[in-house]
C-alpha cells in the first residue's frame, strides 16, 4: 500500500453529485470517511458488493457520499437494519457508520445483540461525546461535568464506553483511536473490515461547533491536541496497570482481537445438518 | 415452492391455526426472511417460521425487540428477499416508524398484526379489531398502506399470499389484520398447487447503472411505482427515509420535491384501488339493512344476516377483505339502496368512520360493537338488525 492522493479517493468512491458534505469545518467526520475509503482502496474491497448502512446523525450521512448502495435507515436503528441485510444476502460485505448517540442510546439495544449474535458487520461509531445534528445536547457519552445545550450547569450522567461494551459481550474485534491517530485508524478499519463477525471500530471525533465550542476547548487542532493527551494506548496502560499505576486516561488500541464464529456461519452449518 | 412445503408434509390437507396458515401462505409466495419478536397471540408465526425457513433455504432470526425486527425486514427486503414479520398490539406500536420508512422509501414489506384487547398490554390471548385505524394512521405523516383482514384460516393462507403480491408490486408495506380468534382457531386448509398460485415479483432495473434513478417511475405494471434494483447489484442504490429526489438523494428543504414524492406514494396505491379493493357481499340488491364487517366479525355477522332473512327481513352483508385502502365510493354504491348500515366491529367504533363518510347524509349508520375479548354472537347482531326494522 502506498499513499493515495485525496483526488483518487474522492474520484473513485465518492458521489460527487451529493457534495459538498454538510460537515462543519473542523468536523472530524469526513476524516473518518476518508480513513474508512482509503482502507477499503488499500483492500480493494467491491463496491458493488458492499452496503453502506446508517441511523440519524452527522456521522449517519456518511453513505449518502460514498458511492455504494446505502441505507440511511432511523434513528438508533442502523445495526438492526444491517443485520437484515447481512442476514438476507451474506455475500455483501456491511458497513455501519454510527454516532455514539445513535448507536449507544437509542441503538444500544441493536448494538449489544448484533455482538451477541456476532453479525458479520463492521461498525464505525464516531463518537463526538454530543448531539451534533440537533444542536449540542447531551449524549451518553458526554463526560461528567461536560457543558452541552441540555446539561448547561455540566453532566451529571456517568457516560457510556461503547468499545468496553463491545469487548465484554464479546466483539471478536474492537479497536479505539482518534482522528489523531489517522494510519491507525486506517490500520484498524482495515483489520475490521476483514475480520469475520461483528468487528467494532470507534473513533474520537472533534465537534468543534458544539461540544468543542461549549466547552470552550478551541479549534479542531486543539480538541485534538486534548484527545492525544487524555488517551493512552492498550499497551501502555497495561504496563501502568503492572506497575500498580492507574490512569483516568481512556484507553486507546486495539482492545479486542480474536476468532469467532459468526451468525451466516453457524445458520449455514445447522441448516446443512436438517433435510 | 409450494411442492417443497408439500413435499416436506406429505400432504396438502392440514388443520391448523391462522398463525400458521401466514406460515404456509409466506412461504407459499416465497417468502425467505422472517425476524420477529415473540408475543401472544403471534408467536405462533414465529415458530411456524423457525422450523420452515431453514429447511427452504430462508432466515429465521428472533431480534431483540419489535423494533429490530421490522428494521431487519427492511433492510433483508433492501437485498431483494421477500420479508415478513410479525407481531400484536404492544408489538405493532413499537413498530410504526419503521412502516413509516417503508412507505416513505418504498421497501417491499408483510406485517402480520394477530391483534389482541388493548390499550398498552391489554388482553394479550383476547381477540379485538382495535388496531384497524392503526394499521392505517399509526406512522405520522401522509402516507398510504395496504391492510387485508381474513374470516377464516384458509383465507389466512390465501390472503398471506396476496399480502405479498400486492407488497411487491405497490412496493409498500402490506399489513395483515389477524386477531386472536382467527390466530389461534384451527380450521382446515388446502395448499394450493403451486401452477394455480399467482407469486408477484418487484419489477427489477434493467437500465445502465450509470442512467439508473432508483425513484423514476413510468417502468412498471402501475405507472407510479419505481422499479428495484436489490443491494449487490452493482446499481448503487441509496436508500433514505428523509424527502428524496429521483436519484434517491435528501431534498428535505424544496416544497416541490416533498409534494411530488408524498403525493406519489398515496396515489400509486390509491389510482389502483378498483383492482385492490377486495370485498364480498350477500343479498344487497332489495337490501334495506346492510351489516358491514370485516375479519373474524364477519362470521357472526353473515350468521345473523341469514336468520334475519329467514325471518323476512329485507338484510344484506358487506365483508371488507381490504381494509386499507378504503373504496369510498364503491362503498357508497353498495350501500345506497339501504336506509340502515350496522357496522359490527370488535372495537368502540373504528371502521363506522370511513363507512359514514361514504354514504349518503340520509343514510343511518349505526355501530354494533363489542370489546372484552368475546366475538359478537349472531344474536346479538341480529338484535341490532331488529332494531332497525
Amino acid at each position: 500500500m502506498g499513499f493515495v492522493s485525496n483526488d483518487i479517493i474522492v474520484d473513485k468512491y465518492l458521489r460527487k453529485d451529493m457534495l459538498p458534505t454538510i460537515f462543519c469545518t473542523g468536523c472530524g467526520i469526513g476524516s473518518v470517511m476518508n480513513f474508512s475509503l482509503r482502507a477499503i482502496h488499500d483492500l480493494n474491497i467491491d463496491m458493488n458488493k458492499t452496503v453502506f448502512v446508517s441511523g440519524i446523525g452527522c456521522s449517519s450521512r456518511v453513505p449518502g457520499y460514498i458511492y455504494a448502495d446505502g441505507l440511511h435507515s432511523l434513528h438508533g436503528r442502523a445495526i438492526a437494519y444491517a443485520t437484515g441485510v447481512k442476514l438476507a444476502n451474506p455475500d455483501l460485505k456491511v458497513v455501519v457508520f454510527t454516532g455514539d448517540g445513535d448507536c449507544g442510546a437509542i441503538g444500544g439495544n441493536h448494538f449489544l445483540h448484533a455482538i451477541r449474535r456476532n453479525v458479520d458487520i463492521t461498525v464505525i461509531s464516531i463518537n463526538n461525546f454530543i448531539y451534533g445534528m440537533t444542536g449540542g445536547q447531551v449524549a451518553p457519552t458526554t463526560p461528567l461535568k461536560s457543558k452541552t445545550t441540555t446539561t448547561p450547569y455540566g453532566n451529571i450522567e456517568y457516560p457510556i464506553d461503547l468499545s468496553m461494551m463491545a469487548k465484554v459481550i464479546g466483539a471478536p474485534y474492537v479497536a479505539r483511536w482518534t482522528t489523531a491517530h489517522p494510519i491507525q485508524c486506517i490500520n484498524s478499519i482495515k483489520k475490521a473490515l476483514q475480520k469475520t463477525g461483528f468487528s467494532f471500530v470507534e473513533i474520537l471525533s472533534p465537534c468543534p461547533t458544539s461540544y468543542g465550542r461549549m466547552n470552550k476547548m478551541g479549534t479542531t487542532l486543539d480538541m485534538t491536541k486534548h484527545f492525544k493527551e487524555n488517551t493512552i494506548n492498550i499497551k501502555l496502560y497495561e504496563k501502568l496497570i503492572a506497575e500498580g499505576k492507574t490512569t483516568d486516561k481512556m484507553i486507546i488500541g486495539e482492545l479486542v482481537d480474536t476468532e469467532k464464529e459468526d451468525f451466516n456461519a453457524k445458520y449455514k452449518k445447522f441448516c446443512g445438518e436438517l433435510k | 415452492m409450494t411442492n417443497d412445503v408439500i413435499r416436506l408434509l406429505g400432504k396438502n390437507q392440514l388443520f391448523i391455526q391462522g398463525d400458521e396458515a401466514a406460515v404456509y401462505g409466506a412461504l407459499i409466495a416465497d417468502c425467505r426472511f422472517f425476524a420477529g419478536y415473540p408475543i401472544t397471540p403471534a408467536t405462533e408465526v414465529a415458530e411456524g417460521m423457525a422450523k420452515w425457513m431453514p429447511r427452504l433455504g430462508g432466515v429465521y432470526v428472533q431480534m431483540e425487540d419489535e423494533i429490530a425486527s421490522i428494521a431487519s425486514v427492511i433492510g433483508a427486503s433492501c437485498t431483494g428477499v421477500k420479508s415478513m414479520t410479525a407481531t400484536s398490539g404492544p408489538g405493532f406500536s413499537l413498530m410504526q416508524e419503521c412502516i413509516g420508512y417503508a412507505c416513505m422509501a418504498e421497501i417491499p414489506c408483510v406485517i402480520v398484526n394477530v391483534q389482541r384487547g388493548g390499550p398498552s398490554t391489554g388482553q394479550p390471548t383476547e381477540a379485538a379489531q382495535g388496531d384497524v385505524m392503526q394499521a392505517m394512521w399509526g406512522t405520522h405523516g401522509d402516507h398510504q398502506i395496504i391492510a387485508l383482514a381474513p374470516k377464516s384460516v384458509q383465507e389466512t393462507l390465501d390472503l398471506t399470499i396476496e399480502a405479498f403480491n400486492l407488497s411487491e408490486d405497490y412496493r409498500v408495506p402490506v399489513i395483515l389484520l389477524l386477531d386472536a380468534e382467527i390466530g389461534h382457531m384451527r380450521e382446515k386448509v388446502v395448499l394450493p398447487e403451486i401452477k394455480n398460485v399467482l407469486v408477484e415479483e418487484r419489477v427489477p432495473a434493467t437500465i445502465e447503472p450509470d442512467r439508473y434513478r432508483p425513484y423514476r417511475t413510468g417502468f412498471t405494471r402501475s405507472s407510479k411505482v419505481p422499479e428495484f434494483a436489490p443491494f449487490g447489484s452493482g446499481y448503487r442504490t441509496y436508500v433514505t427515509g428523509l424527502t428524496h429526489d429521483k436519484r434517491g438523494f435528501p431534498v428535505t428543504t424544496s416544497a416541490d420535491v416533498h409534494e411530488e414524492l408524498v403525493r406519489r406514494l398515496v396515489e400509486k396505491v390509491q389510482d389502483d384501488i378498483d383492482s385492490i379493493w377486495y370485498y364480498e357481499d350477500s343479498f344487497l340488491e332489495d337490501a334495506e339493512i346492510v351489516v358491514v364487517s370485516y375479519g373474524t366479525t364477519s362470521r357472526p355477522a353473515a350468521s345473523a344476516v341469514k336468520m334475519a332473512r329467514k325471518n323476512g327481513l329485507k338484510v344484506g352483508h358487506l365483508r371488507l377483505i381490504t381494509i386499507w385502502p378504503f373504496h369510498y365510493e364503491k362503498t357508497r354504491d353498495l350501500l345506497k339502496n339501504a336506509h340502515t348500515i350496522i357496522v359490527a366491529e370488535m372495537n368502540l367504533g373504528q371502521m363506522i368512520h370511513p363507512i359514514t363518510e361514504a354514504v349518503s347524509s340520509d343514510t343511518k349508520v349505526i355501530l354494533a360493537p363489542k370489546i372484552g375479548g368475546a366475538i359478537h354472537t349472531p344474536f346479538e347482531i341480529l338484535k341490532f338488525i331488529e332494531g332497525e326494522q
